[in-house]
Parts: C-alpha cells; sequence; structure tokens
C-alpha cells in the first residue's frame, strides 16, 4: 500500500510530510528525555531486521497463497511506538530510494499510513489495553490480530483519502473504499497472525524483550490528546498555506469534495497556467498558437462541465502531438548522444 | 528466496553505481537533492489532463542518465516493476471518465484515458528521478545532505545504521530461508507451525547482534555522532546546477513547450 508520487497532488503530498515530520520530532524528543543510547543501534538492526522480514513469504493456511510482513505492529511492541515510528520512516525512505516503493514526495503519507496508525493509534489504544492485566497467549493473540487489523485499516482508509484528495484518479470515493478496505482487511489478518507467532515465541525463549519493551524502557505513556491536538494544528495550517498557493487548481480538495458530495465548488483555470497565459501574451511569442483562447474557451460556463478543460481544439491537439513526438525524440537523441560522446572519451583516454 | 537475493543484489549495483566519479556524483549531495525534489513537485503539480506539457520533463533523466554512466536496463526493469502499481489505480480512470475529448474518423480519445497517460508519464518520471538521485549520490552522502537540512541526529543515524545492517540481515534472511527450503523442499512459503520459531528466531538473533553491535560502536569511541569522513563544500557549480534545473523545470511547468515547438512546425509546414 506504499503510494507513489504520480497519484498525488503537491498540496496533500506537502501537508502530509509536514504531518509526518511532527509526528517524528515528537518521537525523537521523546525518546531523547529517556534514551539509553543502547536503543540507537537495535533501531537501525530492528529496521534493518524488519526490512528483510518482509522478504519472508509465510504460507496461509487452508489457502494457497503466502502473505507478507508489515512490522509496524512488530516494531512498536518490541521497541516502544516512539522508537517503532522512526525505524519505520527509516524503513520506508530506503525503501523509497532504492527500490521506488512509495514516492519522495509520498513519503510522508506512507510514514503517516504506515507507521503513525500503527504506533500512535493501534498500539497504544488496542494493543496496550488489552494486554494491561499481564500477558497469555490468548490475551496476546487477540491484542496482536486485532491491533494489526484496526492499524492497517486506518492506513488503508488514508490511502483512499489521500489519494483522493489529490485528485488524479477517478475512482468514486466508494468503489475505492470497498476495493481497499477488504484487502487490507485479509493483508491485516496475515500481518496479526505473523506478529502473535513472533511475539508469542519471543516471549517463551526471552521474556525479558517484550517486558522490557511493554514496561521498563515502555518510554513513558503516550499523550495521544496531545499529538493529535498538534497535529491537526500544523495539517490545517500547512493544507491552507500550500492549497493557497496551489489556489483555484481544478484537482485537489474541491474535485474530491464535488466528486464526493456533489457540492460543486470548482473555479475555473489553474493559477499557473493563468500567469503563462499573461506572460505569453505579453511576449506575444508565437501568435497564432491559441493557448490564451482555447483556456478561456474552456472555462465552465454551465454546471455540466467538470474541470476546464485545456485546449481541445484540433489544432492544438496536432501540434501538440508533433511537438511532444518532436521533444521524446530530442530527449532520445540527446541521450545518446552524451552516451557515444562519454564512450569516445573512455576510449581516447585508454 | 530469490526475491532476497535480488533485492540484495539491487541494493549492491545501486550502491557501487554510486561510488562512480562524474560530473553528476561531484555536484554536491545537498544540491542533487533539492533538484530532484523539486523536480518530482513540478511533475506532480501538473493537472490530471496534461501529457504534451509533462514531455520535456524527461530531458532531466535522460541527461542524468547519460552524464552519470548509469546502465539504462536495469534501471527500466526496476521501472516496469514499480509503475504498475500506480497504474492499477489510474487504470480505473478510462473507466470511470468517459467525456470525449477527441475525435478524428473512427478514433476517439477519452478524458479518463489521457489522464491516465498523464499518471503514467508522470509514474515513468518520478520513479526515475528517485532512482537517480539514489545511484549518483548514496545513502552516505545523502544522510549528509539531510544533516544539512536539519534533520535531527537520531533519525539520521537511525537511517544509516539500518541502511548498514540490511545487506547482513538480508542475507542471514536468506540464509534460514534456504535451509529451511532444503528441509521442506516441496513448500512455496514458510508453514504456519514455523511462523513463529523462524521469524522469532531471528529476532532474537537480531536483538543479540544490536548488542554486540553497540557493544563495538562504544569501544570504538561512539558518542553518538556518526562520521561519515570529509564533508564536501558548497561551490559555484552545486549552485549553477540547482538553479538551472529549476530554471528549467520552471519554464516547462509555465509553457507547454512540446506545443510550442508542435505550432511553430505546424505552422512553418503550413
Amino acid at each position: 500500500m506504499h503510494m507513489a508520487d504520480a497519484l498525488i497532488s503537491p498540496v496533500v503530498g506537502g501537508t502530509m510530510w509536514v504531518a509526518s515530520a511532527g509526528v517524528a520530532a515528537y518521537s525523537i524528543k521523546k525518546i531523547q528525555s529517556d534514551l539509553d543510547q543502547k536503543k540507537i543501534p537495535l533501531m537501525g538492526v530492528m529496521g534493518a531486521f524488519i526490512f528483510a522480514a518482509q522478504m519472508i513469504n509465510f504460507t496461509i493456511p487452508a489457502t494457497g497463497s503466502s502473505g507478507h510482513l508489515g512490522g509496524g505492529m512488530l516494531l512498536s511492541v518490541l521497541l516502544g511506538p516512539y522508537a517503532g515510528f522512526l525505524t519505520m520512516a527509516s524503513i520506508l525512505a530506503i525503501q523509497a530510494l532504492f527500490f521506488a516503493d512509495g514516492g519522495l514526495l509520498a513519503y510522508g503519507c506512507n510514514v503517516f499510513n504506515l507507521g503513525f496508525f500503527t504506533c500512535f493509534i493501534a498500539y497504544p489504544l488496542i494493543y496496550k489495553q488489552i494486554m494491561r492485566r499481564g500477558y497469555t497467549p490468548a490475551r496476546m493473540f487477540s491484542a496482536a490480530m486485532l491491533s494489526a487489523v484496526i492499524g492497517l485499516q486506518l492506513g488503508a482508509f488514508g490511502v483512499v483519502l489521500e489519494t483522493l484528495f489529490s485528485g488524479k484518479t477517478e475512482l468514486p470515493f466508494n468503489t475505492f473504499v470497498l476495493l481497499m478496505q477488504p484487502i487490507h482487511l485479509a493483508i491485516g489478518v496475515v500481518e496479526g497472525l505473523v506478529t502473535a507467532a513472533v511475539i508469542g515465541f519471543v516471549w517463551k525463549a526471552r521474556p525479558e524483550i517484550i517486558e522490557n519493551a511493554s514496561i521498563g524502557k515502555a518510554l513513558g505513556s503516550i499523550s495521544i490528546k496531545k499529538v493529535m491536538t498538534g497535529l491537526v494544528v500544523v495539517a490545517l495550517f500547512t493544507g491552507g498555506i500550500l492549497s493557497w498557493f496551489a489556489s483555484s487548481h481544478p484537482d485537489g480538495l474541491e474535485w474530491s469534495m464535488f466528486k464526493t458530495a456533489g457540492v460543486e465548488e470548482l473555479e475555473s483555470s489553474d493559477g499557473i497556467h493563468q500567469t503563462a497565459g499573461e506572460i505569453q501574451e505579453k511576449t506575444a511569442f508565437l501568435p497564432d498558437y491559441n493557448f490564451k483562447a482555447a483556456e478561456s474557451e474552456a472555462e465552465p460556463s454551465d454546471s455540466e462541465s467538470e474541470e476546464a478543460w485545456p485546449a481541445v481544439s484540433a489544432g492544438t491537439s496536432v501540434s501538440g502531438v508533433v511537438g511532444g513526438t518532436l521533444t521524446l525524440a530530442l530527449a532520445c537523441l540527446i541521450g545518446l548522444g552524451i552516451s557515444i560522446v562519454k564512450r569516445r572519451g573512455k576510449a581516447s583516454a585508454a | 528466496m530469490a526475491g532476497i537475493i535480488q533485492s540484495l543484489y539491487e541494493i549492491r549495483f545501486l550502491d557501487e553505481l554510486s561510488e562512480k566519479r562524474t560530473v553528476i556524483h561531484n555536484i554536491h549531495p545537498l544540491a542533487k537533492l533539492l533538484t530532484t525534489l523539486i523536480y518530482i513537485v513540478a511533475v506532480v503539480s501538473f493537472e490530471k489532463y496534461e501529457v504534451s506539457g509533462l514531455l520535456p520533463l524527461i530531458f532531466y533523466p535522460v541527461i542524468i542518465i547519460g552524464l552519470a554512466e548509469i546502465p539504462l536496463l536495469p534501471i527500466l526493469k526496476r521501472l516496469l516493476l514499480v509503475v504498475p502499481f500506480a497504474l492499477g489505480i489510474g487504470a480505473f480512470n478510462p473507466v470511470f471518465d468517459h467525456r470525449i475529448v477527441f475525435t478524428a474518423g473512427w478514433f476517439t480519445l477519452t478524458g479518463g484515458w489521457v489522464s491516465f497517460f498523464s499518471i503514467v508519464i508522470k509514474s515513468i518520471l518520478t520513479v526515475l528521478a528517485a532512482l537517480t538521485v539514489i545511484a549518483t549520490t548514496g545513502m552516505n552522502r545523502i544522510s549528509f545532505a539531510l544533516r544539512l537540512l536539519f534533520v535531527p541526529r537520531v533519525l539520521v543515524l537511525q537511517l544509516l545504521l539500518t541502511y548498514r545492517y540490511i545487506s547482513v540481515l538480508m542475507e542471514e534472511v536468506a540464509r534460514v530461508l534456504r535451509a529451511y527450503h532444503m528441509r521442506a523442499p516441496l513448500h512455496k512459503g514458510v508453514r504456519y507451525n514455523a511462523w513463529g520459531s523462524l521469524a522469532g528466531n531471528l529476532l532474537i538473533r537480531t536483538f543479540e547482534r544490536a548488542q554486540n553491535v553497540y557493544q563495538a560502536m562504544v569501544l570504538r569511541g561512539f558518542t553518538g555522532e556518526y562520521k561519515t569522513g570529509g564533508a564536501p563544500k558548497i561551490i559555484i557549480t552545486d549552485l549553477l546546477y540547482l538553479t538551472v534545473w529549476t530554471l528549467f523545470f520552471a519554464a516547462a511547468r509555465l509553457f507547454d513547450i512540446p506545443a510550442l515547438i508542435g505550432s511553430l512546425v505546424t505552422g512553418v509546414v503550413k
């Protein structure tokens, strides 16, 4: 469920970056205040462990298929929510950089969906509550199962909302939810089973590891209220500022509001394009190019039109296709040219 | 099993690429990181029906891949593995958006297809940008750039340690899985009754390893700072790199360059 850059808008990406950075800063403050230095290498090595363990295929009983571990829950059980969140963030960073698994702009979304909901909602509100009265295998099983399932459901719902607010997909809210939640219910059950199996084994073999994490070095109790208030304030603030910059971008919030609630609150055209149109008008470069006319033509005059559809006239389409082809050809030529020059340079040096 | 070995190979491959010395590799990591982020924001900020305007942005990865001598095939392979995930969601656009935006004889183009193509192009460009930045910079130098951006020490240290131990633990997981599959040759994955013991044993060993690592670090004088060696200074070339690319991205974002070229060419042809 790692989100890619292509499906999100800068406003949503930026807002979630700030939200995740806020949670990370709070977590760092918390672990630094009572940090035993051992925790840093432990976090690093555990991150690497989860990274590697995600590649183990676990065969699901009674089905032919197999599932994987996500690790968010396991990390918060073993390291506590703060260190668990930071460890998840670094795993996601490496996945994004080395495997392009989740985008760099979408990184904030991914950290939030996979880290925040597990470490800061599912762990303290479900896992810890169930485990409060001490360890029994049945209690641990239900705690791991419930928290993994709910953590993933929340994460999947986060994906749905972030994607819809970005407005790049035409999927209606209902369809998207129906698509995402059941899949992640199945994934969550596998996650819960694996997490429970691992915690159960470690408890039998080395109970102090689990105990230390949950009592001794539990790193204080979480003030959910504080985190949430801070988050809401920060998210609203940045969301507001970023939306103001992106101003009347037709996709994004308004679009999804319109789609889901049936309320149309669209503004006419893209702010940046409008500015560009003005610049173009001033410079009068290629006067017969009908950019500006097409733009104003496309402004929604009746409630039927959903978007400001840019430049649909046949003339611009043809010139767009010709120009696009030329651009790509030029890009290929440049790429080839560079590699030929490089090779020649090497050959002559040798 | 094969997946782990393959992933390990890919990490090492990118790691080795990042050790090359080319014009691009010599650019300051901070300049490269910022350029990449600006590029991705520029790509993603295009509205959902934009296709032709996005095309000039392909120049950035093409030029970087060329100048940095990054072999094209492995990068394209990774691209093919990753892009379908974004397309899975994008593929619904043609299903839901039937507005006809262009007709020429028997050929009709709906808005859904246009926005789908836009997602395809955006996926390709953003994935290429992420892969090229790591292939030309490497994890250590990216972490150095993150420190310059005031990312807290603990977070950067944690990122570097995770990265450092990924190859160690992946090898260990691969060994454990190989042993398992030799004892259970017909199983595709790990059976339910071994879930806890297999992953749990690995986990316990990981904990012990972390303790050893910590002790070794302390013995070598670890005080909480991870030393990455030389700290490159930002020079005029780096500033130029950042400025020129940013200006290009801005130009590509503001003007529909292919349409301008196209109207110029078709105008001339007329």
